[in-house]
């Protein structure tokens, strides 16, 4: 069983991203990037299946060079190899530029099943996968908690408001992960040494079949119109704990009349 | 028609979900609400719709779009929106409401804005307001395109009102092709949980990294029992894997805007400000002064949650018991 995953490299959690007034654009040049925990958690389940079902994983990703490092802990995890979109003329490409941009690199794979998060870290529109599936023609299973293939077909268990649903689909197919549906592996050294060996494809937007008036900003649907600062709260008190912490938050409970 | 705005009505627990009723207050404030309804849907549901301002219900009652995700209703909506042209489509921010929209708009090849505060329309262009980075910004946008403008609107934006319409409801035909029952919901389980929920509780105690694991967690199951609340989580505390994904408050998962709202052992980063921030009261206990959610608070303390809890606890049954 063939595996493509579907993820993304982002600045690290330790970077408070900050938005550059001109382009609307978050920031993401020049600082620490790692592959988003969520393509991490992608990855992992790429690799358990393929593990217990043969087959290859391969990630596909679009960013800066900046993206790199993130291609090669993925690669270090255990992905085979990796397609690598890289091109300035998709700077500032919304939901749907990025989606047929990613569904373009995919489709000139041999795959089963598309593995994405459900959302980026860094963005969390959280449609790019959807939106994935109806340009590839793939039925969608989201909001996975669970994923189990059997005999060609794909069964998860999905997150609901109430609890989960058992949802059943044929191969191929795509599914989206929830956050912590594993806990992703770290590279070891022989992984990391591998990766180096491994292959990084390197595409263009004009490499995928796509103009530049259909992806980036140019073929972007949404413009980001103005960026801002909400008001902020004021805040309020806040006191050292001296032994009678517990007891003060009782009494503020009591100021406000809640007991 | 220039200031149509749909409504895709959702249901859940035998009941018209609250964000759809409030969607129809805000599209009938902005122009003329009308809604979609689509599969089995109790009988007074269509009557619902239009008392809060739906002056046309689109209707199939088709169980295909209950038995089958995404597809039947895409190809529904799909095929509606390329008939009647509405100015704008609202769906809520849930499991069903974003893959709608995502399909739709590869669909269509238009655009969508998700995680939608608030709108407005001027001569048929729609700006949007979207908290972004969390709380920490928030940016207007704007669809471009012809057509539809698609919207993912967060719940709890705004307040459902009574706003009667006569019974208008046209009925459409189900999606029959067989290629759109591709993914096919087997099972609906319910996982059973005590008091009140998330959404709706008063009080809302939540646990971050602070914690430090998952039997921690029920110290603060205690705290909201003593109150009557509910107990969330941030996303670190998911993550983690201590909690269930149906906890996590913040942008990506619930929204809650309760009377008085617990941060205990939470940073306040901003993914999870945007979940709780419009709170009544945010009471905050954090070991680091330091930490952003000091920032938010009406009340916080500066100590060891694992002291200062148990004796807020005590102290409120000593208290209830006076």
């Amino acid at each position: 069983m063939n595996v493509v995953v579907c993820g993304k490299v982002i600045p690290a959690s330790t970077v408070i991203i900050e938005i550059d007034s001109s382009s609307k654009r978050m920031q993401r040049k020049g600082v620490p990037h790692e592959l988003d925990p969520a393509a991490a958690s992608a990855v992992e389940e790429g690799l358990r299946l393929t593990e217990k079902h043969g087959g290859a994983v391969v990630l596909v990703t679009m960013g800066t060079s900046d993206a790199t490092i993130g291609i090669r802990n993925a690669l270090a995890m255990g992905v085979t190899s990796a397609v690598h979109i890289l091109d300035d003329a998709v700077a500032g490409s919304d939901t749907l530029g990025t989606a047929k941009l990613l569904a373009a690199a995919i489709k000139k794979l041999e795959y089963d099943l598309v593995i994405c998060a459900t959302e980026s870290s860094d963005s969390y529109s959280g449609i790019v996968h959807g939106q994935i599936a109806q340009l590839l023609g793939l039925p969608a299973l989201t909001f996975a908690k669970e994923v189990a293939v059997e005999g060609g077909k794909i069964t998860i268990k999905r997150q609901s408001e109430t609890g989960f649903d058992l949802v059943e689909s044929s191969l191929p197919a795509l599914v989206a992960c929830s956050s912590g549906i594993n806990e992703p592996r770290y590279p070891q050294l022989k992984g990391i040494m591998a990766a180096k060996k491994k292959e990084i494809k390197v595409y263009t937007a004009a490499d995928l079949g796509l103009s530049p008036d259909q992806v980036g900003e140019k073929g972007a649907r949404e413009k980001v119109l103005s960026i801002g600062r909400p008001p902020k709260r004021q805040a309020g008190k806040a006191v050292v704990d001296e032994g009678e912490g517990g007891k003060q938050i009782a009494d503020f409970l009591a100021e406000i009349k809640v007991i | 028609m220039a200031d149509t705005i749909w409504v895709y009505a959702e249901i859940n627990d035998d009941r018209i979900t609250t964000t759809s009723l409030e969607m129809l207050a805000k599209a009938s404030e902005v122009g003329t609400a009308e809604a979609v309804l689509l599969g089995p849907a109790p009988d007074d549901a269509a009557q619902t719709l239009a008392n809060y301002g739906a002056s046309k219900i689109y209707r199939c009652a088709d169980a295909v779009y209950k038995d089958y995700l995404t597809l039947p209703a895409a190809e529904t909506v799909a095929g509606l929106i390329q008939k009647h042209n509405p100015a704008v489509m609202l769906f809520a921010s849930s499991y069903a409401g974003r893959d709608l929209v995502a399909n739709l708009s590869a669909r269509l090849d238009c655009g969508a804005i998700t995680d939608v505060g608030d709108f407005e329309l001027k001569d048929g262009s729609v700006v949007a307001t979207i908290p972004a980075l969390g709380a920490s910004y928030q940016n207007t946008s704007t669809l471009v395109h012809a057509g539809t403008k698609l919207l993912v609107v967060r719940p709890k934006s705004f307040e459902p009102k009574l706003n009667d319409k006569p019974l208008a409801v046209e009925e459409v035909a189900a999606a029959a092709d067989e290629k759109l029952r591709r993914v096919h919901m087997k099972e609906r389980v319910e996982v059973k949980r005590e008091g009140p929920s998330l959404e709706g509780a008063k009080i809302v105690v939540s646990g971050g990294r602070g914690l430090k694991g998952e039997e921690q967690f029920n110290m603060l199951k205690d705290l909201a029992d003593v109150l009557g609340g509910a107990v969330g989580a941030s996303r670190a505390a998911v993550d983690a894997g201590w909690v269930p994904y149906a906890m996590q408050i913040g942008q990506t998962g619930k929204t809650v805007k309760p009377d008085i709202y617990f941060a205990v052992g939470i940073s306040g980063a901003v993914q999870h400000l945007s979940g709780m921030k419009t709170s009544k009261y945010i009471i905050t206990i954090n070991k680091d002064a330091e930490a952003p959610i000091f920032q938010y608070s009406d009340f916080g303390i500066v100590g060891d949650l694992f002291k200062v809890v148990p004796q807020l606890i005590e102290e409120l049954k000593k208290r209830k018991g006076a």
